[in-house]
């Protein structure tokens, strides 16, 4: 989803900064539309999960990330708790704290703008602040791509709830087995080397043994951190 | 009530981890194993997720078409299909199964 232009080509020519801003911004924009496609496919979920539109646009502007969003309604839907649903999806947040830590030295926030950049943490703000040469460039980045991403994904949400909830039977039109493939699909880009992929099957593993046992959501929660034990145990690969 | 409770609460917890992450000294949580834990938890929760929304109901264990619906996301995904593609193509896949069962 990140960007670099490196201008191989002509060398001499240096690119202004007029033309990383215009790139910068082009970038953005993709970003956010490519990520729209998974505000359509939350907003459709969460209503199958027993939300309502309105609760599911709540979640997509005032949580405003995805994989926790995902991970409430995956869990509510699987008729779990909704403590079980908030520890899970709070798990899934704490990596935006460590996006944060690498971030505040680019950004240099303070006072009210920290609260607006803090609420535009995300995976890819991120990617794209970092990829950049620059600091200027990296603020543009994390600013032109949080608010893209905020303004698709906010209205794919409303799309995909009201759409999912018009169509009607979700049973019927498959779509409880999206959830799934959706989770699966937000897995896939981490699977990359055996630790990872360890982790991931000793997850899965542990929470289908400690379903018939707990409630609903508990298996889930005990399976992470089961598997994230087991995980930092992997040796990781040299590089 | 409880569901507007969820919504609320994760979107403070949320927003709080976010600014957290802005507001604290880098020093404080930035070792290589804090790292490696914050990698990892994602794909520990999202597999147990999976694992549940695919072969769970309820407290039971059960096999039906959300199985097949999860070896098109498979297959899709080695493909490099699209996000949109995998999550709707598996829909499908369901509700082709039930239809004919």
């Amino acid at each position: 989803m990140s960007s670099r232009s490196v201008n191989s080509e002509n060398p001499a020519a240096r690119p202004g900064w007029e033309r990383t801003r215009r790139e910068v911004v082009r970038n953005a924009v993709g970003v956010g539309v490519a990520v729209g496609a998974y505000g359509l496919s939350f907003g459709a979920l969460a209503t199958t999960s027993g939300l309502s539109i309105a609760q599911a646009c709540a979640l997509s502007v005032l949580t405003f990330t995805g994989g926790s969003q995902f991970a409430l309604v995956g869990v509510i839907g699987a008729g779990g708790s909704p403590v079980a649903g908030i520890v899970s999806a709070l798990l899934l947040g704490i990596r935006n704290m460590l996006y944060g830590l690498r971030l505040s030295p680019m950004l240099r926030v303070t006072g009210g703008r920290r609260l607006v950049a803090a609420h535009l943490v995300l995976d890819e703000s991120t990617a794209m602040a970092v990829a950049q040469d620059e600091d200027r460039a990296a603020r543009l980045g994390f600013w032109a791509t949080g608010l893209a991403v905020f303004v698709c994904w906010n209205l794919a949400t409303l799309i995909g709830a009201a759409g999912a909830t018009a169509l009607g039977d979700p049973q019927a039109l498959g779509l409880d087995a999206a959830v799934g493939a959706a989770f699966l699909a937000l897995l896939w880009p981490r699977l990359t080397g055996r630790g990872p992929w360890i982790t991931a099957l000793v997850a899965g593993a542990v929470a289908l043994a400690l379903t018939p046992h707990f409630p609903a959501g508990v298996p889930v929660l005990v399976a992470g951190l089961v598997a994230v034990t087991v995980g930092l145990r992997i040796p990781e690969p040299r590089s | 009530m409880t569901l507007w409770i969820a919504v609320l609460v994760t979107s403070l917890g949320s927003y709080l981890l976010k600014l957290a992450g802005l507001s604290v000294p880098e020093r404080l949580l930035d070792s290589p194993r804090m790292q490696r834990i914050a990698a990892l938890l994602p794909v520990a929760l999202l597999a147990a997720l999976t694992a549940v929304q695919v072969w769970a109901s309820g407290q039971t264990l059960a096999l039906d078409a959300r199985v097949a619906a999860f070896g098109f996301a498979v297959v899709a995904l080695v493909l490099r299909a699209p996000f949109l593609v995998v999550v709707i193509g598996s829909a499908a896949v369901a509700a082709a199964v039930r239809a004919i069962g």
